[in-house]
């Protein structure tokens, strides 16, 4: 099947930046995100979710590759220094591209 | 003196402690909380619908300073230990609020004492809530470092601070119970009233789990956070002591706004400065507030500030 190549964004983070996160994202242009409740350990320690200030969040984001940037540039300026975060972006396909395209 | 339910507390911490696979599911804990916080409205408001509630405006205010003094109190010891301005700020927060759970052990041990509380308890357990978050958002604000941290933006945080589970609950525990009044609430006392104690006590074992959870932040926190933890509930007792006599409140109440202004938040508090102090440590606060002050003022705390209020008041005659 012909899928449409496309950003996809994501972003392991504290659970406390779920709602800055959120209106960031699509202030930056991004048509919409996935977001899961996660569990692990990293540079800033274990984060196993047992309390709230302890759980952490996964956020997907899918859109084109400006935006994807927009939100990489603003995350690294605004969150890294004082918070746990992981950002990675991948390149991938979609049905649909009208979906995730700038809106 | 101790009181029974605190032995539950004890149970979940010594389990946490043996590395015990013991789970509260996390629904059932937020359901637990639901249930105390609307429980302890309800029960406050319909109390207050007794009495005419104009004549406590006076100590309205007294309390909503308490908040305040005792986040600035916090927050000069910190910084003469030499703690960061930011964590001192953010840590001055949660000690200017207050813990429900705190409180309702206190009241529950005043009840099966036969010790008589004010009424209007409950409505300054909720006053208390939020003038110290605020105050240590200003002393992270005005009076820290202007570097590169972003203004605080006042709106959503305020919104956090006010609508938060907690304040939704209780103030709308007490909106119903007072409309209800006792006879209203009649039906709901198996519920409300009856399984309180039982659900306490459930969720007291969940506290312990939590607590003893957070006892690993207590390497980094030092030795002198240690001491503040609990150094700081028993100044805070005494300022809240003399609150209370200034406002002549009764021995039982004089001791509950005394624990009021000994508890440390972890609730409402740690979600708040998350946002509003970034660059503070949140594992230094909840070490503190969570690890060592809950746990402390459960097991020594409340009897002794029952103590206090006792001698302050044959003191006072």
């Amino acid at each position: 099947m012909n899928t449409h190549p496309i950003k996809l964004v994501v972003l392991v983070c504290e659970a406390a930046l779920e709602k800055p996160l959120c209106a960031d994202v699509k202030r930056l242009g991004a048509r919409g995100y996935t977001v899961v409740d996660a569990r692990g350990a990293g540079r800033r320690g274990e984060r196993d979710g047992s309390w709230d200030e302890d759980r952490s969040i996964r956020m997907e984001v899918l859109c084109d590759a400006p935006t994807a940037d927009a939100i990489l540039n603003h995350v690294q300026a605004a969150y890294f220094r004082n918070y746990a975060m992981t950002v990675y972006t991948a390149d991938i396909g979609v049905l649909r591209p009208e979906k995730f395209g700038p809106s | 003196m101790l009181d029974t339910v605190v032995l539950f507390f004890a149970l979940g911490f010594a389990a946490r402690l043996a590395k015990s696979e013991l789970k509260l599911p996390a629904p059932l804990y937020e359901a637990l909380s639901i249930y105390l916080l609307l429980a302890i409205g309800l029960k406050g408001g319909a109390e207050l619908a007794k009495q005419n509630v104009l004549t406590v405006l006076p100590q309205v205010g007294a309390v909503l300073l308490l908040g305040v003094f005792t986040a600035l109190l916090a927050f000069a010891l910190l910084r003469a230990g030499r703690i960061a301005h930011a964590d001192a700020a953010a840590i001055a927060g949660h000690y200017g609020s207050v813990s429900v759970v705190t409180f309702a052990v206190a009241s529950n041990t005043l009840v099966s004492q036969g010790i008589d509380f004010e009424a209007v308890m409950p409505l300054f357990l909720v006053l208390m809530e939020v003038p110290g978050i605020v105050a240590g958002i200003l002393l992270a604000r005005l009076l820290g470092p202007r570097d590169a941290s972003t203004p605080v933006a006042w709106g959503p945080l305020l919104h956090e601070v006010f609508l938060g589970k907690g304040l939704v609950l209780l103030v709308g525990g007490l909106l119903i119970g007072w409309v209800a009044g006792s006879d209203g609430l009649a039906p709901m006392k198996p519920f409300f009233g009856d399984l309180f104690k039982g659900t306490l006590c459930l969720f007291l074992l969940e506290m312990g789990l939590v607590a003893a959870g957070q006892i690993g932040g207590l390497k980094r926190g030092g030795l002198f956070l240690a001491g503040f933890a609990i150094v700081m509930p028993l100044l805070g007792a005494m300022m809240g002591t003399a609150f209370a006599l200034m406002m002549g409140l009764s021995v039982g109440g004089t001791m509950l706004l005394a624990t009021l202004a000994a508890s440390a938040s972890y609730i409402a508090a740690p979600a708040a400065m998350r946002i509003a102090i970034p660059e503070a440590s949140p594992g230094l606060s909840i070490t503190c507030a969570l690890a060592i002050t809950f746990p402390f003022n459960l097991l020594a705390g409340i009897p002794i500030y029952l103590w206090m209020a006792r001698l302050a008041h044959s003191m006072a005659g």
